[in-house]
């Protein structure tokens, strides 16, 4: 165990439960493991129902109910019910494939506070080709039931190489759909995203002209529409103060009961993750190895030890120093003071290269025949 | 935006407030959000129920907690309540 230091855990406030690794859509930048297809099992009605239980007791409250599609579950108005009787806040984070509007009134009646719809591109064409599915014409008229139906409208669109030429489209369709919420969230590099980097990364210039429409329209819109802007942490200085700092908000929890500190930890060598089938959420929040892995900052090396912003970002993102550095102990390597930054470099100019050469590397899609290769 | 005086104030339907019994505090809940209140905030919005104006939300404050000269404080929370979305007037 790197470092604990029990008097210092503070409670999970949010609950990503990932129902299901199943999906209709094959989306490139997916966060799921390469390897998904090696867990097919999904907790039972009544584990999740003790998960929601044991973590709310504990003070989660916001509750995210995610995937793959979570759609596919064919116990989630009961899930939202129950989650609902237990005052969390939830929210349904869905491609919108296969929602009915009969579907839709059933999870409002039974307590659902918001729904979290995805669109992949502005335009059709690009969407079902992101997609992998023809999906676009279904999402569009998923997000106005939304609206109708008296919920807060969250569109997420992520943002990547192949669709942020559209911004200026994007933003009008938020905008044309009424939504109350618009989630710009730059492609993070992990899971599927990583594998097909080179051909998702947007060049700087790309960013900046993006970034600097998004900021305009944030200001048109204020009071109307709020803007959230997940940032593209290749292009900063400084390392994202990853899931607020390791085992101190966030605890997901994967479709076979495999409690995770963020949704990609599953890739981290040697951490043992507990499940929720074998230990309660107290045990696993406050005892368990896992959540105690990075806690505090005694697991820390040069340069972060001895840094006076690492109480700001905690060293940044493990998952992202164990990608590039082959050591998830290290320091973030997005960060300027890291010896490794360099290369964060050689991948910016790697899929820079290939965006103005006009050789663009087929994407990879996230289905099971492909995660079996892995 | 500022609050309107005449005009009885509603908690947004797009936002919920809740007692948190693990944190002892009212929290506004949102899409992907929450915000902690002290309990002068939460004493506020526990009366923006649409029955209310804003004089009469200072009234009753002022009786429930047997003091006077709130006004003003009761505005400025109204007015930045009103610019976050988490009530509105009709």
């Amino acid at each position: 165990m790197a470092g604990s230091n029990k008097l210092n855990i503070t409670p999970p406030r949010w609950l990503l439960a990932e129902l299901s690794y199943k999906c209709p859509l094959q989306c490139p930048y997916c966060s799921n493991p390469l390897d998904y297809a090696k867990y097919p099992d999904e907790l039972g009605t009544e584990d999740w129902k003790r998960v929601l239980s044991q973590a709310r007791k504990m003070g989660a409250v916001q509750l995210g109910f995610s995937g793959g599609e979570p759609l596919t579950r064919q116990d989630l108005s009961e899930l939202v019910r129950h989650a609902r009787e237990l005052g969390y806040y939830s929210n349904l984070i869905t491609s919108g494939y296969g929602l009915t509007e009969d579907k839709i009134v059933e999870l409002k009646q039974a307590g659902l506070d918001h729904i979290q719809v995805s669109i992949q591109a502005s335009t059709q064409e690009l969407n079902d080709h992101i997609a992998g599915t023809a999906t676009y014409q279904h999402k569009q008229e998923v997000a106005k039931l939304v609206k109708k139906h008296g919920y807060p409208m969250v569109l997420c669109v992520v943002i990547h190489r192949q669709n942020i030429h559209q911004m200026p489209e994007i933003l009008a369709m938020a905008e044309n759909l009424g939504a109350d919420y618009l989630e710009l969230a730059n492609t993070q590099y992990y899971g599927w995203a990583h594998l097909n980097r080179d051909a998702l990364l947007p060049t700087r210039e790309q960013f900046v002209e993006a970034e600097e429409i998004a900021q305009a329209f944030k200001e048109k819109v204020a009071g109307k529409m709020k803007i959230y802007y997940v940032v593209p942490d290749f292009y900063e200085d400084r390392p994202k103060a990853c899931m607020n700092g390791w085992g101190t908000t966030f605890l997901t929890i994967a479709p076979d009961g495999t409690a995770l500190p963020c949704h990609s930890a599953r890739e981290l060598p040697g951490l043992d993750c507990p499940n929720v089938k074998d230990f309660s959420i107290e045990q696993i929040w406050n005892e368990s190895k896992t959540f105690n892995f990075f806690r505090g900052t005694e697991w820390m090396q040069e340069p972060c030890k001895s840094c006076d912003e690492k109480g700001k970002d905690f060293g940044g993102c493990r998952c992202q120093a164990f990608l590039f550095n082959g050591d998830m102990y290290s320091t973030d390597p997005v960060c300027s003071k890291s010896p490794e930054r360099h290369r964060i470099d050689e991948a910016i100019a790697s899929a820079r290269e290939l965006a103005l050469s006009g050789q663009e590397k087929p994407l990879i899609f996230r289905n099971s025949k492909n995660s079996r290769q892995y | 935006m500022t609050i309107n005086p005449e005009l009885t104030i509603q908690f947004s339907p797009l936002h919920r407030l809740q007692w948190e019994e693990a944190q002892q505090k009212y929290v506004i809940l949102y899409p992907e959000g929450m915000v902690e209140l002290n309990q002068s905030s939460a004493e506020i919005l526990k009366l923006c129920d649409g029955t209310h104006n804003p004089a009469q939300i200072v009234a009753k404050l002022e009786e429930k907690f047997a003091t006077s000269g709130l006004s003003n404080d009761i505005t400025n929370f109204l007015n930045i309540a009103l610019q976050n979305g988490w009530i509105k007037q009709a």
